[in-house]
């Protein structure tokens, strides 16, 4: 097995592997930065993981007023999901129950695509018959009077197939040089345009594994790298210096997006002083998308 | 590919129907096959050659130079292509037009692009009447595109109109909007009576004080978010120095109307911020 480090940082030889998905990007733009992050706050919620909530979304980057189609400070949404055919209702029902719901707020689309669902043609009805559509530019927006004026809505979403589960798995010798580690990587890996980190800041404290000794299960905690589990669970791979790990997950809507997201991961992680940098995989058989961190850094 | 360009050297003593003048009719042509397109003069037939030199092949990109008022239906059914006018242009400019742009750099006389369903016609001059409107007799008018008034356009503004936007840089006349159907009217200058009469869904905007009729109702004053968006695409298309802040970030009065029809549509008239 080849040895690879920077700095201090061993770089373990295997590979992240991760999916195929169907994405789509929302830009929310409202009078003020605070709303449109209010809504996309809420949009983005309990989106961590397809394993439950069926959806993966977060904050990609704000979009300054001059980048916006209203010239209003505005905030960019990537939502993924494991299907092109749950896409559309996951749309509707975000847009509708947290973007619409707050102050000021318009819901744009942000992803160029021949394949579009309909989002705001199925959101018009909340307006109960008085909805108006406009077609600005060639795309149409819905009008949807609301209580504070109108809510308006583009009509179609383009989506198209994404990568996700991209990831890194970082290891340190004590659990807080591990996170600031994994925060540093964070900061890096989000900068990339096109990439978002759908756990809390990014960072997963509790990484999983495929599967459990319990039927109704799935997923599972990834014992291999459970400090407390250190002689009891199988952790032949773990030093005995590691004391604390954490998780990374990249979603990207490609995979060089993903790949240059990981590589700034890595290198602000080994900045950082973490001890190890591995990845999680299934033994390459369930992923369409197989990120060697050799490669990625090579 | 250079554009073809037409240069008329005879004055028409009537007016000339020139519905060949259109990048699908020309495309291909030799300069020679260009100037034996049938026109009518009046109700003689007559050739392109007869009144236009012809410079360069067919191409989908036409420079027309001279006073053309006389000239009508340049442009007629084109779907691509671009045709420039270094001058005044004559009746039905853009009729029939489903894509590409017409520019006019001098006035237009009436009927602007009627039976208009896409691309844009803009005109830096002033237009006669029935800008989009429908012909008489006809319950619809334009159905899709764009049409840009820098200057003043007089009356019937969008007659019976259902779909598109008409933008008028300066003023407009009397019954702007009459039997709207749909679609979107922007006049940034004054307007002149009765203002959406019969009008059954669509939006009239105002930048000015208008007289509103009695059967058109105040709703609110309130900031229209879509009506940025298309005020900043008329900004992007020569409009800048009539659109500016104010106008995007600023309130209007909405009144609902007209009560006469569906009551569906609306006049937004601009009330500062």
């Amino acid at each position: 097995m080849k040895v690879m480090r920077i700095k201090k940082t061993e770089i373990t030889d295997t590979f992240a592997e991760a999916f195929g998905m169907w994405g789509a990007r929302v830009v929310i733009t409202a009078d003020t930065k605070q709303w449109a992050r209010a809504a996309a706050a809420s949009m983005t919620g309990f989106a961590t993981s397809v394993i439950r909530c069926k959806l993966e979304a977060a904050v990609e980057c704000e979009v300054p007023p001059e980048a916006t189609p209203d010239r209003r400070p505005g905030v960019s949404v990537l939502l993924f999901t494991m299907s092109s055919k749950t896409i559309a209702g996951q749309l509707i029902d975000r847009i509708g129950q947290c973007v619409m719901t707050c102050p000021t707020t318009a819901a744009y689309n942000g992803l160029e695509s021949e394949k579009t669902v309909s989002v705001g043609g199925k959101l018009r009805f909340f307006g109960d018959g008085y909805q108006i559509s406009k077609l600005i530019d060639g795309r149409r927006m819905w009008r949807i009077p609301i209580m504070e004026g109108e809510f308006l809505v583009e009509e179609s979403f383009g989506i198209r197939p994404a990568v996700g589960g991209g990831n890194l798995i970082l290891l340190g010798t004590s659990q807080r040089i591990a996170l600031r580690a994994a925060t540093a990587a964070t900061n890096a890996m989000r900068e990339v345009a096109g990439v978002f980190l759908p756990f809390p800041q990014g960072v997963v404290g509790s990484g999983s594994k495929v599967g459990s000794r319990y039927k109704s299960m799935i997923a599972s905690t990834n014992d291999r790298y459970c400090p407390t589990l250190r002689s009891i669970a199988d952790q032949k791979t773990l030093p005995a210096n590691v004391a604390a790990g954490y998780e990374i997950v990249v979603d990207g809507l490609n995979e060089y997006v993903v790949k240059e997201a990981m590589r700034r991961g890595i290198h602000a992680a080994a900045d950082k002083g973490t001890l190890i940098v591995t990845a999680g995989n299934y033994g390459g058989e369930l992923g369409k998308y197989k990120f060697y961190l050799h490669d990625i850094l090579n | 590919m250079s554009a073809t360009l037409l240069h008329l050297h005879t004055q028409p003593e009537v007016p000339l129907e020139a519905e060949t003048l259109s990048p699908a009719s020309i495309a291909g042509l030799s300069e020679l096959g260009i100037e034996h397109l049938q026109v009518m003069h009046g109700n003689v037939k007559a050739k392109v050659g007869d009144f236009f030199k012809v410079t360069g092949k067919g191409t989908p990109d036409i420079h027309i130079e001279g006073d053309l008022a006389k000239v009508k239906m340049i442009g007629a059914c084109m779907s691509e292509g671009r045709v420039i006018i270094e001058g005044n242009v004559g009746m039905h400019v853009g009729i029939g037009m489903s894509g590409g742009e017409i520019l006019v750099k001098g006035d237009a006389t009436d009927w602007v692009g009627p039976e208009m369903s896409g691309g844009r016609i803009t005109v830096l001059g002033d237009a006669g009447h029935m800008v989009g409107s429908a012909f008489r007799g006809q319950s619809t008018g334009i159905t899709g595109g764009e049409i840009f008034i820098h200057g003043s356009a007089k009356n019937e503004i969008g007659n019976s109109m259902r779909r598109g936007l008409i933008a008028i840089g300066g003023d407009a006349g009397d019954f702007t909007a009459v039997s709207m159907r749909a679609g979107t009217i922007i006049v940034m200058g004054k307007m002149g009576v009765r203002t959406g009469a019969g009008m059954v869904r669509g939006t009239v905007v105002c930048f000015e004080e208008s007289k509103i009729l009695p059967s058109f109702e105040y709703s609110c004053r309130y900031q229209p978010l879509f009506l940025r968006l298309y005020l900043i695409r008329l900004q992007e298309h020569g409009f800048e120095e009539k659109i500016n802040d104010k106008h995007i970030n600023g309130k209007y009065e909405r009144y609902s109307g007209d009560a006469v029809e569906l009551n569906r549509g609306e006049i937004l008239l601009f009330s500062g911020q």
